[in-house]
């Protein structure tokens, strides 16, 4: 056994927990979480069925955990896990799974498969198969702060530029401030709007606010790379700038998976409360409405639709808050055939988005979100995560299509009173 | 002597090795413990866990079309074989004598007839499933058929003895059955217990999150 795999194995094996072994003792290997699965029904391909990209994770926990699988170990009839299976399920794991966890809502057994993924991911990367734009994001994260290698010098460009947009003044590194809003480097490079449209909302409804030019990013790799140590790290680097700001609440920005890791999963991550508390942004915009200081002028009347994105709708409960908010200003809101806690992810999720080699299965994956769109007469998409912005606008090109996507924040920015 | 044994000592083993592997089971899901959830809840744990455990019985409506012939023949399995095991005659007079003391009204015949056709029609189509789609066949393990061979044994020994008129057929089916009790605790037909503990952990944690799932 390599050293690699011997790595890999030891942390699969201190990956089982009751809920694992649970999951596995009653699978039934119905199937059934395949047609849930984008990347199995634009495929075809039975490989990445969601259960079996548990298989180096079921293969320890059958081999160590049952009696069959002890059995047949001791007799050397099974095959116990090789560096072939791990590579194998490098592609599996990263490429052909954005962890949606839509598997997980039709399992009739109960299992969260999503999760289970989440820890094969753990030992892929304790014995090194990770893609390298992964291992890349997740290396510049580590050092620069920033996935895309984004630094203090980007963000003061982009805040001087908001600054000149909006005509106001952006608060940075406020003490005593009641919120603190992290971005993810997209919304710093890409998406800057985002940021002028909080200060102009902020500044209407009275909010106490700022940024922090110690740590900006909201995003976090180690969660996507599936390696808890520099989950942990990323998410501590939050806690800390916030601990340091004095703030009472921590607003996550128009990112998914960033939102469910700091409202979620940071706590057990960092084995302890947080000391304030995360709102994701249309969270927040949803209470700003109802408490009268979030007011709107003038309706939006062509045909739009939201896309929820998977780790905000699904796997965090933030549902409502959207369409409250898109009502406020649309007049034709159209629902997709299948959205809120059934949507179709756009294909980008859980680091495939960072992985150039999946770009091929991602824009297979992408027919299910054109089917969807195809059905509606919405020229407008808006969403809420700045990953899925920016899947939606590449697959939407790559397919030739013609709609425009735009951030929820944005969008009702835009009808500010 | 092979009918006292089948009919004393075999019994006995495949009772102890049934319940005792149950336990034995349960103890090798609950002893790894679950890590407490240090995030502020948004919704109930418990709440969550009792949706869930009742959600999952019907399938979502999004992927119903596409599950039909799961969902359909999932049910004609369960509910036949759970009608056929509370309701026949020589059940309950077999619990009555040798295991509550107590017995309740029994189906009619014709009713036996209906369940067990419904029973072998569900298992046999789930079967078909298993071996011709393309993903079952990927993910399915020897396991799996087992359970499905020894459980279609039973019903077929079963069926055969319902009107115990032969000796030699109703230990045929007491042999299946306990073949079958001592083989449950160790393979993949503890879900029928499991499913419970997989839907709560699943529940609870979509409940704190505030998802109904």
């Amino acid at each position: 056994m390599s050293a690699a795999l011997e790595r890999g194995v030891e942390k699969l094996k201190g990956e089982i927990d009751a809920r694992v072994v649970s999951y596995f003792s009653s699978c039934v290997h119905c199937g059934i979480c395949a047609e849930a699965c984008l990347f199995y029904t634009e495929t075809g391909d039975e490989r990445y069925t969601p259960i079996y990209k548990t298989e180096p994770l079921r293969k320890v926990w059958q081999q160590n955990h049952t009696f069959w699988g002890k059995l047949a170990s001791n007799l050397g009839l099974s095959k116990p896990l090789t560096d072939s299976d791990l590579a194998d399920w490098e592609e599996l794991a990263y490429d052909g799974c954005s962890v949606c966890s839509r598997c997980t809502m039709v399992c009739p057994i109960g299992i969260d498969i999503a999760y289970m993924i989440r820890k094969v991911k753990e030992g892929l990367a304790a014995a090194g198969y990770v893609p390298d734009g992964l291992q890349l994001a997740g290396e510049r994260a580590l050092k620069l702060g920033s996935p895309m290698g984004l630094t203090e010098k980007s963000l003061r460009a982009a805040i001087a530029e908001q600054e000149k947009e909006t005509g106001m003044s952006i608060p940075v590194d406020v003490v005593g401030a009641d919120y603190l809003c992290m971005l993810s480097s997209n919304e710093v490079v890409t998406y800057a709007e985002f940021i002028g449209s909080i200060t102009r909302i902020f500044a209407k409804a009275g909010i106490s606010w700022t940024l922090s030019s110690d740590y900006f990013e909201a995003t976090n790799t180690g969660v996507q790379i599936g390696d808890s140590k520099i989950a942990a790290e990323l998410s501590g680097r939050i806690v800390k700038v916030a601990e340091k700001l004095k703030v009472k609440y921590v607003i996550s920005p128009e990112c998914g998976h960033a939102y469910t890791t700091i409202r979620w999963d940071a706590p057990n991550f960092l084995k302890r409360k947080l000391p304030f508390k995360v709102v994701h942004i249309m969270e927040l915009l949803e209470q700003l409405h109802k408490e009268g200081k979030l007011k709107t002028k003038g309706k939006f009347n062509e045909a739009v639709t939201y896309h929820d994105p998977c780790n905000i709708s699904r796997r965090a409960g933030v549902i409502n808050q959207p369409r409250s908010l898109m009502n406020m200003v649309a007049t034709n809101f159209e629902e997709m055939h299948d959205h809120g806690d059934m949507n179709w992810c756009c294909g980008g999720g859980g680091g495939v988005s960072s992985n150039d080699r999946a770009i091929p299965l991602r824009y297979k994956a992408f027919d299910v979100k054109k089917r969807q769109l195809d059905e509606l007469s919405a020229n407008t998409i808006v969403t809420a995560c700045s990953n899925c912005r920016m899947i939606l606008e590449d697959g939407l090109e790559h397919n030739g299509m013609q709609q425009e996507v735009i951030g929820i924040t944005e969008f009702i920015a835009h009808y500010l009173e | 002597m092979f009918v006292q044994w089948v009919n004393g000592i075999f019994w006995d083993i495949a009772v102890v090795v049934f319940v005792i592997g149950i336990i034995w089971r349960l103890i090798a899901v609950f002893r790894h413990g679950t890590r407490k959830d240090l995030a502020e809840p948004r919704g109930s744990a418990v709440s969550g866990a009792v949706y869930t455990g009742f959600s999952r019985f019907l399938p979502r409506p999004e992927i119903r079309s596409k599950i039909s012939l799961h969902v359909i023949a999932g049910y004609m399995f369960h509910l036949g074989l759970f009608v056929l095991l509370l309701f026949a005659a020589p059940h309950i007079k077999f619990a009555e004598e040798h295991v509550l003391g107590f017995g309740w009204a029994a189906m009619p015949h014709w009713a036996f007839v209906v369940s067990a056709q419904i029973a072998f029609a569900g298992l046999i189509l789930l079967w078909l499933q298993r071996i011709l789609n393309p993903v079952t066949r990927l993910i399915s393990r020897a396991d799996d058929y087992v359970g499905t061979y020894l459980l279609f044994l039973v019903m077929l020994t079963g069926c055969m003895a319902m009107f115990e008129s032969y000796t030699g057929l109703r230990i045929a089916h007491l042999l299946t059955v306990e073949l079958f009790m001592v083989y449950f605790p160790f393979s993949s037909l503890m879900h029928a217990i499991l499913f419970i503990p997989s839907r709560g952990y699943t529940g609870s944690l979509f409940g704190l999150r505030g998802v109904k799932a």
